[in-house]
């Protein structure tokens, strides 16, 4: 009896849940590009910060996916001995840029930073990150109201995430 | 107490270029202290950089950048002696301010 009786409800909430998810995708695709111009401008974006991998980070901080561009120069070591302290810059010659956001891909959670270039603040600049193993740093840049990448594999020696 | 802020503006040609690193253990809430217990998050999460009443820069950051942040961009628009504010709030609310001079 009790597998019956549980098994409505539950069923009910699988349904419910799969209409929630579908709702929200559909809502996704159109609300997504406000959501995501308020996040990179104003307020700190808390749900791409918590994001695990690399493209859902940047699809949550922007709701849209980079094209790769050689006029983003992204400079990082090509081995880090240390993964707790990884110097990185990125220097960009694309103009009217609003921000660039700095992640490592294999992270626990990808995007490590996000920087707000209001006009007059060059698209220049250098941070130290943490990671936590070999993997791909991505530099995005949001110019003109499009999204630039660049993306550099760094080999880590030593994990800066706690091992 | 000592401001946890250090920060070196300094005017060339038309930019000012600006330094900064800021004493903050960064603790990412996946690291284990010798006890075997998770050290709980904290992190900075907000850095602004104030001048002439208006944001030059703002870094929002989670917890993977290294521990005692460093970080350095170049804005326009600035001169010699000019104040350049810069503050930073954390996960648990802490926070701190100075002020410097650019040079």
């Amino acid at each position: 009896m009790t597998t019956i009786h549980n098994g409505f409800p539950a069923t009910r909430r699988l349904i419910m849940q799969g209409a929630g998810v579908v709702a929200l995708t559909g809502l996704g695709i159109t609300s997504f590009g406000q959501a995501a111009f308020a996040a990179a401008n104003d307020k700190y974006p808390d749900d791409a910060f918590k994001q695990k991998g690399a493209a859902d980070a940047i699809k949550s901080l922007y709701g849209r996916t980079a094209e790769p561009s050689d006029k983003v120069k992204l400079d990082a070591p090509e081995i880090a001995e240390n993964g707790a302290v990884v110097p990185i810059s990125v220097s960009t010659t694309l103009t009217e840029v609003t921000s660039i956001a700095f992640l490592a891909s294999e992270n626990p959670n990808a995007l490590a930073a996000v920087y707000r270039i209001p006009p007059g603040t060059l698209p220049n600049v250098a941070n130290r990150l943490k990671m936590a193993k070999t993997c791909d740093v991505i530099v995005i840049v949001e110019a003109g109201g499009k999204l630039y990448s660049a993306t550099k594999e760094v080999k880590v020696t030593v994990g800066g995430c706690g091992g | 107490m000592a401001s946890t802020i250090r920060v070196r503006a300094i005017l060339s040609g038309e930019a000012t270029e600006v330094q900064v690193l800021i004493q903050h253990p960064m603790d990412s809430g996946f690291v284990r202290d010798a006890k075997g217990e998770i050290i709980p998050p904290h992190f900075i999460r907000e850095l602004t950089f104030e001048h002439d009443g208006k944001n030059v820069f703002v870094a929002d950051w989670g917890t993977a950048i290294a521990k005692d942040p460093y970080v350095k961009f170049s804005f326009k628009g600035g001169n010699k002696g000019d104040d350049l504010k810069i503050s930073w709030v954390d996960n648990k609310g802490e926070t701190d301010t100075t002020t410097a001079k650019i040079q």
